[in-house]
């Protein structure tokens, strides 16, 4: 009479088939909306430019600053950029969406479902105007290299990628730490754009920033001033100690382990805002 | 009258319970300034001894920010333009246009009171911070610039609100008014003085910038403050200042009155 249930594939194919759904899905809602996705990218792009616009305007009025160059810091700025709108691809509407699930109820619905509730809603949408987006800022990064006339060994161009994936989980990690708090301060507003005026200084010369608590706080506990100079220095071969980019890999570990420790937390204390 | 004074002092009710979150926002906005700070602060440090950027000294540089700061603690819409737009779109605006009251005026009531709690609220990091600086912040030029500084963030004030009021208003005409607002708040960022003061731009840029009404949000306050505006050229700044005001006025009640027309209460 009662059919048994089909037997779960194992996670390993599960999980990628569950992500390539996602996937599509984001895709068909995306081209729904063909103007609004355009006119987001420009939205990004001009912000972008805003940035550099900062700095050329800057470096109208001086040649270097805490010893880097205009262009060195360009490529600074193109890194951070980078990440963020790599970032902004995968995560970023998704963990802003979590208050928004812990609302309405949906997360209670989430958390029934034979999956990870965090793998859920991590990847839940892709934007993909931002990978329009992270592909000028790398554009910008490598025209930097060109003006520098500086080509990076092999080696260093590896380096800078993995570094850049441990600057975009410490990204993931402090934004999902913030959303989490959403479940005691329901209707967290304030998490995206708390994130990125935090995320603000990830492109200011780390080296601009004199010895003292703001510089301690801001590389050791939330290290913003890691995530973008350490992949930026490795690029362009002026990093100041072998330690940065060991710590900016151990700090991405801590900040995903505190993120996880914190979500189950709140899983515990979660008791269901609406039903 | 005394409808409009009962709103405001509904709003000053509704927006005390969002204290802590404004305390959260006003501490939180204090971090990308300290970068940008010691970003001046290098900038100074590699030139020669007294030397200065496009006529500002390191500590009035300093001061520029934080009277950025100061200016647009008592003067940003913070969610007034997306309650705006959304009142329009959930069709919410049915109820106002069958009542004695007028929308616009309910509206800036509530943005009276939203920006004198958050003045409150920021009152204390912002001053700590101010503070924490003092060695760099300096006073009012004068007497008439610290009067003529009060008027023009009062004037600042509403062309903030008839600016973003304006904005908001053309859900009457697209359903998503998100990006055009983030597109024209990116705009506002660099010429109203907020990312770096305009006059560090070449001449002919910094010209073409004082043609539109953004810089009289918060560099021109902060240039009066500072003294880089006096005399006649104090005089006639105000005058324009009041006049975008007016003709900021102007363009929002006739696209108010535009816009009515075409309401059709979608959902209301």
């Amino acid at each position: 009479m009662n059919d048994p249930l089909p037997p779960l594939q194992p996670a390993w194919r599960r999980y990628p088939a569950l992500y390539a759904a996602l996937w599509r899905n984001s895709v068909t809602r995306e081209m729904q909306f063909k103007a609004n996705f355009l006119l987001w990218i420009v939205v990004e792009a001009l912000w972008f430019a805003l940035q550099l616009g900062f700095m050329s305007v800057v470096y109208g009025h001086t040649e270097s600053i805490a010893g880097w160059n205009r262009w060195q810091v360009i490529l600074l700025v193109g890194c951070s950029h980078l990440i963020q709108q790599v970032f902004t691809a995968f995560f970023l509407t998704n963990i802003s969406d979590l208050s928004e699930h812990i609302r309405t109820g949906r997360l209670d619905f989430m958390l029934l479902l034979p999956v990870n509730t965090r793998f859920l809603i991590s990847f839940r949408k892709v934007d993909l105007g931002a990978f329009v987006n992270a592909a000028s800022a790398l554009a910008v990064v490598i025209w930097a290299l060109r003006h520098l006339g500086h080509t990076p060994g092999a080696l260093e161009v590896v380096a800078f990628l993995g570094l850049c994936v441990a600057g975009l989980i410490i990204h993931y990690s402090l934004m999902f730490l913030l959303s989490s708090a959403a479940f005691w301060i329901v209707r967290a507003q304030g998490v995206v754009w708390g994130y990125y005026n935090l995320f603000n200084i990830a492109r200011i010369p780390e080296s601009a920033v004199p010895q003292g608590l703001f510089r301690r706080v801001f590389t050791l506990v939330l290290p913003m001033l890691l995530v973008s100079n350490v992949p930026a220095q490795t690029l362009l071969g002026t990093l100041r100690s072998p330690w940065h980019p060991l710590l900016l890999l151990g700090l991405s570990v801590v900040c995903f382990a505190v993120s996880e420790w914190v979500w189950r937390q709140s899983l515990r204390r979660y008791s269901s805002a609406s039903a | 009258m005394d409808k409009y004074l009962q709103v405001f002092l509904i709003g000053i009710q509704n927006t005390l319970v969002y204290r802590v979150n404004f305390l959260f926002r006003a501490a939180v906005a204090l971090i990308p300034l300290t970068g940008t700070l010691y970003l001046w602060k290098a900038v100074y440090a590699g030139k020669a001894e007294g030397s200065d950027v496009a006529g500002y000294a390191l500590s009035q540089m300093i001061s520029y920010y934080l009277l950025t700061t100061v200016v647009d603690a008592f003067t940003a819409v913070a969610e007034d333009d997306w309650q705006i737009a959304a009142d329009i779109k959930d069709g919410h605006i049915s109820q106002f246009l069958i009542r004695p009251i007028n929308y616009l005026g309910y509206r800036f009531s509530l943005y009276l009171s939203g920006r004198s709690i958050y003045t409150v609220v920021a009152l204390l990091p912002v001053g700590l911070f101010v503070f924490y600086l003092r060695e760099h912040f300096v006073w009012p030029a004068s007497p008439v610039a610290a009067a003529a500084f009060v008027v023009s963030v009062f004037c600042a004030g509403l062309l903030q609100f008839l600016i973003a009021c304006t904005m908001a208003l053309l859900a009457f005409w697209v359903v998503d008014v998100s990006t055009f607002i983030f597109i024209q708040f990116a705009f506002e960022y660099i010429a109203s003085g907020h990312l770096f003061p305009i006059d560090i731009l070449p001449r002919w840029a910094a010209q073409i910038l004082m043609l539109t009404p953004y810089p009289y949000l918060l560099y021109f306050p902060a240039g009066v403050y500072l003294g880089r505006v006096t005399g006649p050229d104090l005089w006639r700044g105000l005058s324009i200042q009041m006049a975008w005001v007016i003709g900021g006025f102007l363009l929002l009640r006739w696209v108010w009155s535009r816009g009515i027309r075409r309401y059709s209460a979608v959902g209301g």
